[in-house]
């Protein structure tokens, strides 16, 4: 160490410790943009929401000082409060149960490169490039008895009578806001869990038939475990995802019918703008909201990390 | 003979595949067809053409002012991304400096907080910051949305390069800076043009911010159709709506369809994982 030391005092002019605060401080230089940002639009906002959370704050008339923990219960006291919850947790569980299983039964079909696959893998990719806001104003007509071609096929088949809507009924509305999410995101899902079966040797493969496992053998035995990293992400991006649904339901069944489709974070929108209209109700649910992500999140990396050590840093 | 049989055996497989990629494009498809076919109660009621259109063109404060949103908003999200982000990518790769790791996983945190969180304070917060109602301000806030993905996209980029590469610049005469946007920027390209592709996605059909943030004629396109369909109460005009889509979708497809092994990168390299 201190023979290393000898020769930098000749060759360097200045010396090793301001030449590691010029470095540092230049650095600095190179991140004080991305930290200026996270500040200013990151830092002070979760600050800002956990004030308003514990302030009186009605949508027109701003701050009316703090007025804690009233917001807070009367949130969870809302009529809305636990059917949205219940919603949203039911939703999560339905899109996230089909998507994963869905992505990961693309991602078997398309895994081999020939053209055939190259083309199927852009055609399930192209709906992810759309908005989320696009894809369901695309279904709403899709669905619309008027003009969509969907509502003439199930009267044909006898599982809706006359020219009604399948979003009328709570279940129709559910369902239908399903198979929107399935199309928009089931191609992003097998992309990600494509590149864990591509993470998979070809030797071990090899090795399984040599010792005469079938193929479900092969599947259970050998594609799932060392899946694992790959589908415990797909499923925290998955359920994090559906937890926070809002665009789709906002656009195509506005909550209805009956708040029966109505979920948290539309219950946030909801408290902001149109039935409280009440600015610190809202950041009282965005905090449950936040610290409920939190938990469910740590609890999921707990689950399905289980014992395989952790890839890269998530906070 | 045996090729026959093996070419059978796939049948079943052609058949699957190309049913799920026919329900996959039909959607798209239908929609497209459909915007500029006659439909009742739209602009377009017999022959086809591009009535519908027309009624997207004169739709309120106009189809320009809306698209014109759009795109400053997303130019704005996309330039400050890429900018930010490789400068800082740049930062963590190559730098040890105090602070480094707080400040990468707080960088990491914004994905873990709801949109909703960060917008109720966001409405009063740039209010105070004079960025209210502004589409600076929501590209702004569009692009720190995208940051955790483009901060840990360039830095693993800015790792894959030699440090031989940066080093022989150097030696050159050349200062950091000098090296960065001299060498380093060409290796780093496809990370970049990936960061430019997620951001601009991102930006140009985000819904949830712009209704939160802005509003009137600062609306852009996703918002604008959304409200449009809403205006008639009980008749909806659901040509004009269609026609909404293919204009929003057009860019974002072609886009898809040019940069594909980019945007697929964005997954390979394990940026998701962050």
């Amino acid at each position: 160490m201190t023979l290393t030391q000898a020769p930098s005092i000749a060759t360097a002019v200045t010396p090793p410790k301001r030449r590691y605060r010029a470095r540092s401080l230049r650095a600095w230089a190179y991140a004080s943009p991305t930290a200026a940002l996270v500040l200013v639009f990151f830092v002070i906002p979760v600050v800002l929401v956990f004030w308003m959370s514990a302030s009186d704050w009605p949508l027109l008339a701003g701050n009316r000082g703090i007025n804690l923990p009233d917001n807070y219960t009367d949130v969870v006291d809302q009529r809305m409060f636990w059917p949205a919850v219940g919603f949203t947790l039911k939703y999560t569980v339905i899109a996230t149960v089909l998507l994963i299983g869905l992505g990961l039964g693309l991602a078997m079909l398309v895994q081999e490169s020939t053209r055939w696959r190259a083309f199927m893998r852009t055609t399930f990719l192209l709906p992810t490039a759309l908005g989320l806001a696009s894809a369901s104003l695309l279904f709403y007509a899709l669905y619309s008895p008027q003009v969509g071609p969907l509502t003439p096929l199930l009267e044909k088949l006898g599982l809706i009578e006359g020219n009604v809507s399948i979003l009328g009924t709570p279940t129709g509305a559910l369902w239908s806001t399903v198979f929107l999410i399935v199309w928009r995101f089931a191609g992003f899902y097998m992309l990600l869990l494509l590149v864990g079966l591509q993470g998979i040797p070809g030797e071990v493969y090899e090795a399984a038939r040599l010792d005469g496992a079938n193929r479900w053998q092969t599947f259970k035995g050998i594609t799932l475990p060392l899946l694992r990293p790959s589908l415990a992400l797909s499923t925290i991006m998955c359920v994090t995802g559906s937890l926070l649904a809002f665009d789709q339901f906002y656009i195509l069944t506005k909550g209805g019918p009956d708040g029966s489709t109505m979920t948290v974070v539309q219950l946030v929108y909801n408290l902001a703008f149109e039935s409280k209209r009440n600015l610190g109700m809202a950041a009282a649910l965005s905090v449950i909201v936040l610290l409920a992500l939190v938990v469910i999140n740590a609890l999921q990396l707990r689950v399905l990390r289980g014992t395989d050590e952790g890839k890269g840093g998530k906070a | 003979m045996s090729a026959l049989m093996r070419g059978l055996s796939r049948t079943p497989y052609y058949v699957l595949t190309g049913g799920l990629a026919i329900l996959f494009l039909y959607p798209m498809i239908w929609t497209a067809v459909s915007s500029v076919s006659p439909q009742p109660g739209s602009a377009q009621t017999d022959g086809y053409g591009f009535g519908n259109y027309s009624t997207v063109v004169n739709y309120q404060a106009g189809l320009w002012t809306y698209l014109g949103n759009s795109i400053v908003i997303s130019v704005v999200a996309v330039v400050v991304t890429v900018l930010v982000s490789t400068l800082g990518g740049y930062a963590f790769a190559r730098f040890t400096f105090p602070g480094k790791n707080l400040l990468f996983l707080l960088t990491l945190a914004i994905l873990m907080v709801p949109y909703a969180t960060l917008l109720i304070p966001l409405m009063i917060w740039l209010k105070t910051m004079h960025l209210n109602n502004t589409l600076v301000g929501v590209g702004l806030v569009l692009a720190v949305f995208q940051l955790p993905f483009a901060t840990f996209m360039m830095r693993i980029s800015f790792e894959a390069i030699p440090r031989e590469m940066e080093e022989a610049a150097l030696v050159d005469g050349c200062g950091s800076f000098s090296a960065l946007r001299r060498v380093l920027l060409f290796a780093v390209k496809p990370g970049l043009i990936t960061v430019g592709l997620f951001a601009f996605l991102a930006a140009w059909n985000d819904f949830m911010v712009p209704l939160f943030l802005l509003g009137g004629d600062k609306q852009p396109l996703p918002l604008a159709m959304v409200n449009m369909r809403q205006q008639v109460m009980g008749v909806i005009d659901y040509g004009a709506t269609q026609a909404g889509v293919v204009i929003l979708t057009v860019p974002c497809v072609v886009l898809f369809l040019v940069l594909q092994r980019h945007y697929v990168n964005g997954f390979m390299s394990g940026a998701l994982k962050g």
